[in-house]
């Protein structure tokens, strides 16, 4: 249990995914000018890591290693991420209009978040048991989430600032980016 | 446009890492070494080059065009990932350390936004010819910018410059002469933000002050009338 609880919580704050692993970084500058924008995002990504990591490691470990084609997992994971976001979107406008209308115009950015590829194959190289797998897949979403949405905050008020006119829009962002990242790499000597 | 314009835009006008801004997910997490972003830039030219051959040569038969044209990110995507297994497989062969140094990020590759970036805006619309040299261009420009950000990251960081296996510089002296030690933020997180921001804040106060002296020197033109 306290093995799961560190890796839960080194997905979530150590080795934040933005900040210490650069998956995201994308969206994370792209999407993270206005609060409401950055938390739709994190929501979908949220929903789409997981159920991309369930079904991308049951296919590795149901199909390509009995077929010995290991080598094929780049191909197929990114067309089965493809797939997959496409799907969700149209499950979500059938089943749930509102979510659907909250996450809807993220949902096809997904499809080319490193995070998503990324974290199918770290589970994949790290060799995650299936509950393991579970609780890293939600909790490094989570803590792009929850790095977004502070990160969004911070850029809405940025916008009041005299930022000097070169640094002005994303030079500055990646400055406050790199404070931010400064201040999550301490959280380390928690644990 | 000609070759050489074609060829030439990649490196200042249409930078792909420092203009528009695509593919900044490696450019932060592999650039703590000058020998990364080289391995970086190498894998990221024979994608590129090879994808944007691939891609001109499917889309240039009028018959196979209209027939792709409605599936064509999946085909697309196939096509880059097929190229990126490759690569994968020869680095993992022959370049083992570099395989380990650059970890998740060669397969992530695919999901590379200016791949598909090129494929989607040039590629696909252009000769096979102008699109290998276009491709070669964005290529060549993306490891030019790797390499400027792995330069300051790892000169301040560790005080050298490792350009292959063993060919390292040592520059440390110059720290030396200062009176201070390497200051190894640079080769953290931390340091990836920041220079990244610190470059772009230079080029962008370069290009302010050029658009400055255009007006100054309409304005004296003016003036001289």
């Amino acid at each position: 249990m306290t093995e799961l609880i560190a890796l839960a919580f080194g997905a979530f704050i150590v080795q934040n995914v933005i900040l210490t692993q650069f998956l995201g970084i994308c969206p994370f500058l792209g999407v993270s000018t206005k609060r409401s924008s950055a938390l739709g995002m994190g929501m979908a990504v949220v929903f789409v890591i997981l159920i991309s990591s369930i079904v991308t490691r049951s296919l590795y470990h149901f199909v390509l290693v009995p077929f010995e084609m290991e080598y094929m997992r780049t191909i197929v994971f990114i067309l089965v991420i493809a797939a997959l976001v496409q799907m969700v979107e149209l499950f979500l406008k059938k089943v749930s209009p509102s979510l659907y209308k909250a996450l809807g115009i993220y949902l096809p950015l997904i499809t080319t978040n490193c995070a998503v590829l990324g974290t199918a194959i770290i589970n994949i190289n790290n060799n995650y048991d299936f509950v393991q797998m579970l609780v890293y897949s939600f909790f490094l979403p989570l803590g792009f989430l929850f790095v977004i949405y502070i990160f969004s905050f911070l850029r809405e008020k940025i916008n009041y600032a005299p930022v000097p006119k070169a640094f002005q829009g994303t030079p500055i962002a990646l400055i406050t980016a790199a404070i931010l990242a400064m201040i999550f790499a301490r959280f380390g000597g928690i644990l | 446009m000609n070759q050489k314009d074609n060829f030439l835009k990649g490196f200042v006008k249409e930078n792909p890492l420092f203009v528009q801004v695509l593919g900044t997910c490696p450019s932060l997490a592999v650039t703590t070494k000058v020998e990364n972003a080289i391995g970086m830039g190498i894998a990221v030219f024979f994608v590129l080059v090879l994808s944007n051959l691939v891609i001109s040569l499917l889309m240039s038969r009028p018959a196979w065009r209209d027939m792709i044209k409605p599936v064509r990110i999946p085909v697309f995507i196939v096509v880059i990932a097929t190229l990126v297994t490759v690569v994968e497989m020869i680095m993992h062969a022959y370049l083992t350390s570099l395989y380990v140094a650059l970890g998740v990020f060669i397969p992530l590759i695919v999901v590379n936004c200016i791949i598909l970036g090129r494929a989607e805006a040039f590629a696909q619309s252009n000769k096979p010819l102008d699109s290998v040299v276009d491709g070669m261009g964005m290529a060549l420009g993306y490891m030019v910018a790797l390499l400027v950000i792995s330069f300051f990251r790892e000169f301040i960081g560790a005080g050298t410059v490792t350009i292959w296996g063993n060919l390292q510089i040592d520059l440390s002296f110059l720290f030396r002469v200062i009176g201070i030690t390497p200051i190894d933020m640079f080769l953290k997180p931390v340091g990836a933000f920041l220079t990244f921001g610190f470059i772009l804040a230079v080029l962008a106060a370069s290009a302010n002050r050029k658009i400055q002296k255009q007006k100054q020197s309409a304005l004296t033109k003016e003036a001289a009338k």
